[in-house]
C-alpha cells in the first residue's frame, strides 16, 4: 500500500502516477420513479487536480458523486475508471479507491477516535500503524482533544473534519467531497481546506461540491458547472470565471435564480 | 382475609429468612432462563442483524415468520417440545425430557423470535443511516452485521433483558417439557402454579414477591440503559 500520510516537504509532488483510473462518463443517465435525474452525461476526470462541481440545489450534484462510487447504478450508459490500478492494489482486500464524504456526515455510535479506527481496521491495519495513522489524522483535523468523544456529540464543524479525516485516513486515490464546508465556520473551513490541499499534494485527485463560489475560485483547477441534471459547463477554473460560457452559469455566479 | 394476611406473613419470612428450598427453586429458574437468553440472544441477534444490512430473496418471508412466531401460544411451543423429546419422539433418545434441558430448549424456541424481532428493529433505522457509508467502504455482510450490533449495544441489551423478561415468567411450556418435578425442573412459575392450586399461599407468594421485584429490576435496567443510550447516541 502507499501510505505516507507524512507531508512532503512542501511543493514537491508525490505519486504523481495516480494509482486509480480516471472517471469516465459515457452517456450516463439516471431515472428515478420516471423522473430523468441525470441526463446524458459525457464527461471525464482527469487523475490529479482539485475539479469543482458547482449548481443550483437539486441539479443532481450529490447524485453524480454517488454514480461516480457505484452507490448508484445509471439507468443507462456507462462509468467506467474509479477502480483500482494494479499499482495500488494490496494483497487481499483492494484497498479503497475513492473515498466519499457524504453532505451529511455519517457517523458510527463511538468515540471520535473509534471512528477512525474503525476505516484502518477494515483495511486489516496492524494494530501499532492503525494507533499511529489515527492519531496523526486526529491531529491533522485539529482534533487530537476531542479523540475520546462520542463522534456524534461533536458540533458540526468538527463532524465535518472528523468525516474528512476518517475518508483520508486510507489515503485514497481520490477524494469526493460533498459541501465539507457548508455550515462552518470560516476557522474550520480553513481547516478542511487545508486538509483538502495537503491530500491533493499527496497525490490525492479531488471532486468538491460546494456552493461557495470563493471556495471554488481558491481551491478548482477545473469547473464543472451542472444544472438539472446535465453538464453545461466543463472547464478550467480561470477560463470559466472569466467566461463561464453558459448563461445559467453566468446567472448562478451572478447570485440570481437560473432561468 | 386472615388466611391471605398469614400467607404474606410467612412469605415474607420465607423471603428474608433465605429459606433453601426457595432458593433452590429461585436459582433453577435464574439458571434456565439465563441460559437460554444467551442462546436464544446469539440466534436472535445474527438473524436480526442480517435481516437488517442483508438483502437476499426471501427477506420479507423470514420477517413475517419471525413476527408471526413472536405471537407463539407458550403451551403450544410446549406440546411441540414435549412431542420433539417424548419418548417415541425424534429426539427421544436423548431422554431429555423433563430435565432442565428440555425447559431451556423451550425458552428458546419461545424467545428467539422475539429478541430476531426486537433487533431487526432497532438495527433497521441504524442500517438505514449507514448503509451508503458501508458500501463506500465496500465492507463484506459479517463487518456489517458486526458494526451494526456493536453501534446498538445499549439498545440490544434492552432487547435481551426483554428476552429475560418472557422467559422467566413464562409457565406454560416449561410445565409441559419440565413436568414441575421438586428439586429437578420445578421453577419459579411452575411452583406457583402448583402451590396455589394445592392451597400453600405462602410459597406461591414468596415466589411471586421475587417474580415482581426481578420485573421490577429489569425494567429499572433497561430505563437506565435507554438513558445511557440517549446521552452516548446522541439519537
Ligand atoms: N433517491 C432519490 N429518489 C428520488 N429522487 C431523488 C433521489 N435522490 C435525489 N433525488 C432527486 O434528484 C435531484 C438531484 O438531487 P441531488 O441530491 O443530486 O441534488 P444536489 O445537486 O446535490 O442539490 P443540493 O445542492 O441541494 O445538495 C433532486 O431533485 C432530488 O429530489
Ligand atoms: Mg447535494
Amino acid at each position: 500500500m502507499l501510505d505516507q500520510i507524512n507531508e512532503p516537504p512542501a511543493g514537491t509532488i508525490k505519486n504523481t502516477i495516480s494509482r486509480c483510473s480516471p472517471i469516465v462518463f459515457k452517456s450516463v443517465c439516471l431515472e428515478i420513479d420516471g423522473q430523468l435525474l441525470i441526463n446524458n452525461i459525457n464527461c471525464s476526470f482527469d487523475t490529479l487536480g482539485k475539479t469543482v462541481i458547482i449548481g443550483p440545489n437539486g441539479a443532481g450534484k450529490s447524485l453524480l458523486l454517488r454514480l461516480m462510487t457505484g452507490l448508484i447504478k445509471p439507468t443507462s450508459g456507462s462509468i467506467s475508471g474509479g477502480v483500482q490500478s494494479s499499482q495500488g492494489q494490496s494483497e487481499g482486500k483492494p484497498s479503497v479507491c475513492y473515498s466519499l464524504v457524504f453532505q451529511n456526515p455519517v457517523l458510527l455510535r463511538r468515540s471520535t477516535y473509534e471512528n477512525i479506527a474503525f476505516v484502518l481496521r477494515e483495511q486489516k491495519c496492524g494494530k501499532e500503524e492503525l494507533v499511529k495513522k489515527t492519531n496523526l489524522a486526529l491531529k491533522l483535523a485539529r482534533l487530537e482533544d476531542r479523540a475520546q468523544t462520542p463522534a456524534r456529540s461533536l458540533s458540526g464543524g468538527e463532524q465535518q473534519r472528523l468525516a474528512l479525516a476518517r475518508a483520508l485516513v486510507v489515503n485514497p486515490a481520490g477524494l469526493l467531497l460533498d459541501e465539507p464546508t457548508a455550515s462552518l465556520d470560516p476557522a474550520s473551513t480553513f481547516i478542511v481546506e487545508e486538509m483538502v490541499n495537503k491530500a491533493n499534494r499527496n497525490g490525492t485527485k479531488i471532486i468538491f461540491v460546494t456552493h461557495d463560489i470563493r471556495q471554488a475560485k481558491r481551491m478548482a483547477d477545473d469547473i464543472l458547472f451542472v444544472n438539472e441534471g446535465r453538464i453545461l459547463v466543463h472547464k478550467p477554473a480561470r477560463a470559466f470565471f472569466k467566461d463561464p460560457e453558459s448563461k445559467k452559469a453566468q446567472a448562478y455566479l451572478d447570485g440570481r435564480l437560473p432561468l | 382475609m386472615g388466611e391471605i394476611g398469614q400467607a404474606f406473613a410467612i412469605a415474607f419470612d420465607l423471603v428474608f429468612s433465605l429459606d433453601r428450598n426457595l432458593f433452590a427453586i429461585v436459582l433453577l429458574s435464574l439458571k434456565v432462563s439465563l441460559t437460554a437468553v444467551i442462546i436464544a440472544c446469539i440466534l436472535g441477534f445474527g438473524l436480526g442483524a442480517g435481516l437488517a444490512s442483508l438483502r437476499f430473496p426471501g427477506r420479507k418471508a423470514i420477517i413475517i415468520m419471525i413476527n408471526a412466531l413472536m405471537g407463539l401460544p407458550p403451551v403450544v411451543v410446549g406440546l411441540l417440545v414435549y412431542l420433539l423429546l417424548s419418548r417415541s419422539g425424534p429426539f427421544g433418545v436423548l431422554s431429555l425430557l423433563y430435565t432442565p434441558m428440555a425447559m431451556i430448549i423451550a425458552q428458546v424456541i419461545l424467545i428467539t423470535p422475539l429478541v430476531a424481532a426486537l433487533c431487526l428493529q432497532s438495527l433497521q433505522d441504524l442500517h438505514y443511516e449507514y448503509d451508503e457509508f458501508f458500501r463506500s467502504l465496500n465492507l463484506s455482510p459479517s463487518s456489517k452485521m458486526k458494526t451494526l450490533l456493536w453501534d446498538a449495544r445499549l439498545s440490544l441489551l434492552t432487547v435481551a433483558l426483554a428476552g429475560f423478561g418472557r422467559a422467566i415468567s413464562e409457565v406454560g411450556a416449561v410445565m409441559i417439557v419440565g413436568g414441575n418435578i421438586n428439586h429437578v425442573t420445578r421453577i419459579m412459575t411452575t411452583a406457583i402454579a402448583l402451590e396455589t392450586s394445592k392451597g400453600t399461599l405462602a410459597l406461591a407468594l414468596a415466589l411471586g414477591i421475587i417474580l415482581i421485584t426481578i420485573s421490577v429490576a429489569i425494567n429499572a435496567a433497561a430505563m437506565l440503559i435507554r438513558s445511557t443510550a440517549k446521552r452516548y447516541a446522541h439519537a
